[in-house]
């Protein structure tokens, strides 16, 4: 009896914190805070709290501190009030940045928001091969970004007639184009690049969203006399407004963040007419001497978080009403 | 019932197209048609690159040089990728990429299990605040801390030691995802609680359940984000260009790429960007469901 009930006690007091979960509140002693759990839990939480302080919440918190801060690498940092921001927005480079990231992003938005919608749609019509088609969409993705950026840069985009794009073009007897050694065609050339090295992620995120729409509504719209567009209009746009809506907001965010592209392609050339907001970060920091620019590299990102930060909330927001998911 | 069935079985043709409405057979031509189309522009730029990227990477310089497009027309140059591999170093770097990439993978998994199993299992009073903050990191792109963790990595706070060149500078900040911690409490909290319960009462502590119940149950999430830890460690270029800038030795074939480009011939430097992209799309052959499903998986979660 006394054995059952003290085993029963233990089963009780192993399932305290799993049915009713203790609360400060219920000052434990230091005894039953272990055996309730509460050092194993901080142990196996203890990866994780190191690491995210470490490396995620006290970066977050240093890089709103620094934006503040006169910093090099050697002095003691002083108090800046609001000086990197005014540095940093009388810029004349500032603006351009702003502009060029937000020419990219409406570029991309433009090649590689529907590009993906159009061939999730059919692929996810085929009856065979499915899986070919998808794979295929997929595999510029897992192609080292560098490695794509450097095949374009010196094979595909290579100025002179002997370039792959201006063999072809070649044969209309047209170019050779110096794709991006102009200002006026070396932003649409990245966004190129990007869009084919992007899309398949988008593709794959459709034809996942797309694959469990009912199929009832299209057999309902059918029967109503719906033709093809009218079902793609009143069936599937809204069935996948949600995914919809997220990707759109995950492309701009991610397109607002655009570093490598720049950097290897062009280094923000020519005439400036690539730099971006990220760019204009690393080389306020890293770009003549390692250092003297952190201030305004810190209150660039900070900018570049916060307004990314915004408009994510407000997206959110906006959308939460027209959104089915 | 086998109503429903016949109807499910129905729809796995149907959808939008119409399943045998003469009246539609334009429609059905047009998406034949555009399926045709659809195929030979993705084998194009889907496949196209990375065809050419072989055959470029056997070519002699000189015939790449004088007709991208020309098919051998002087023999197969296999020497291209022995060179690569040995005077330009590239099996140093390939060894160094996969150096990092393991490390990361290492460091990603141990805090994204052992963190999401105290946010879904073990549940502490502090780990909805946790997890909390950990939803907000979402909102913070990493690329916008580049600034504070370089500060951090070359004049580390309490540490008198600087972490620039070395790789712990790279494997300890990946295990910072809050992306993977979330998607993995997301696969924790669907497993049965019964089988955790049942465990305790035969007497598994935290650390049994974690490893005998847990862990083999979660092989699914775990191969996600596995494979998306070491394709992302594979692409890394920014981070470890910052941190390994004065180790040339020790940086990875995506930082070495366009570092050697400049004094390597075309058809060399072709063959290492071969060599550098093969591991991917191996992998990506061999698990291209877990790849798919992932992709198909941070979308959601992201939605």
């Amino acid at each position: 009896m006394g054995a059952v009930s003290a085993a029963a006690r233990d089963v009780a007091v192993e399932h305290a914190d799993l049915v009713a979960r203790p609360r400060w509140r219920d000052r434990l002693s230091p005894i039953q805070w272990v055996r309730g759990g509460g050092l194993a839990a901080l142990l196996f939480a203890l990866p994780m709290l190191l690491i995210f302080t470490a490396f995620s919440w006290y970066p977050i918190v240093r890089l709103v501190v620094l934006s503040f801060q006169h910093t090099n690498l050697i002095d003691p940092p002083t108090w800046a009030g609001l000086d990197n921001f005014r540095e940093v927005i009388n810029d004349p480079l500032f603006m351009t940045a702003v502009k060029n990231t937000a020419y990219f992003a409406g570029l991309a938005l433009l090649f590689g928001y529907p590009i993906p919608l159009i061939m999730g749609v059919l692929i996810s019509e085929t009856r065979r091969f499915r899986g070919l088609y998808s794979a295929l969409a997929y595999l510029p993705v897992v192609i080292p970004p560098v490695v794509g950026v450097m095949l374009w840069k010196y094979v595909f985009y290579e100025p002179s007639s002997v370039g792959l794009f201006n063999t072809i073009l070649g044969w209309f007897h047209l170019g050779p184009y110096g794709w991006l050694q102009s200002p006026g065609t070396a932003m649409p050339a990245l966004v190129l690049e990007a869009t084919w090295a992007n899309a398949g992620t988008t593709v794959i995120i459709y034809l996942a969203a797309l694959l469990v729409v009912d199929p009832d509504l299209y057999d309902a719209a059918s029967v109503d006399g719906a033709g093809l567009w009218r079902k793609i209009w009143h069936v599937t746009l809204p069935q996948l407004r949600g995914v919809l809506l997220v990707t759109l907001m995950l492309q701009i965010i991610a397109t607002a963040q655009v570093f490598l592209e720049p950097f290897l392609f062009t280094s923000g050339g020519p005439a400036n007419s690539t730099l971006t907001v990220l760019l204009l970060v690393y080389q306020y920091a890293f770009g003549n001497s390692v250092g003297v620019g952190f201030g305004q590299a810190a209150a660039l990102s900070l900018m570049l978080a916060a307004f990314l930060a915004v408009f994510a909330l407000v997206f959110m927001r906006l959308t939460r009403s027209w959104s089915t998911t | 019932m086998a109503l429903g069935r016949s109807k499910r079985a129905e729809a796995v043709t149907g959808g939008l197209l119409p399943s045998n409405d003469w009246e539609q057979r334009s429609v059905k031509w047009f998406f034949g048609s555009s399926q045709v189309l659809l195929f030979v522009l993705l084998v194009l730029i889907g496949l196209g690159p990375i065809v050419w990227l072989v055959k470029g990477a056997i070519t002699p310089t000189i015939d790449t040089l004088r007709n991208p497009l020309a098919l051998f027309p002087h023999g197969v140059a296999w020497s291209n990728l022995s060179e690569a591999w040995t005077s330009v170093n590239v099996g140093r770097y390939f060894w160094n990429t996969v150096v990092l990439a393991f490390g990361s993978w290492l460091c990603q998994i141990v805090v994204a299990t052992t963190g999401a199993y105290v946010l879904s299992v073990l549940r502490p009073a502090w780990g909805r605040f946790i997890y909390w903050l950990l939803l907000a990191t979402l909102f913070v792109p990493t690329i916008v801390l580049i600034v504070p963790l370089y500060i951090e990595i070359v004049d580390p706070p309490l540490i008198n030691h600087s972490f620039a060149e070395s790789y712990w500078a790279i494997w300890f900040p990946a295990g910072a995802s809050a992306f993977n911690v979330v998607i993995m409490k997301r696969f924790f909290d669907n497993l049965p609680r019964e089988l955790f319960e049942a465990a305790r009462i035969d007497g598994a502590g935290s650390v049994r359940v974690f490893w005998s119940i847990v862990m083999p149950l979660s092989k699914p999430i775990l191969g996600v984000v596995s494979i998306f830890a070491i394709l992302a460690e594979w692409k890394n270029f920014l981070w470890p260009f910052l941190v390994l800038t004065n180790s040339p030795d020790r940086q990875p074939l995506s930082v070495r790429l366009p570092a050697i480009q400049a004094q390597t011939q075309l058809g060399v430097l072709l063959a290492s960007m071969l060599i550098a992209t093969l591991v991917p799309i191996i992998g990506f052959l061999i698990f291209q469901r877990t790849f798919l499903r992932g992709t198909g998986l941070g979308g959601a979660l992201k939605g």
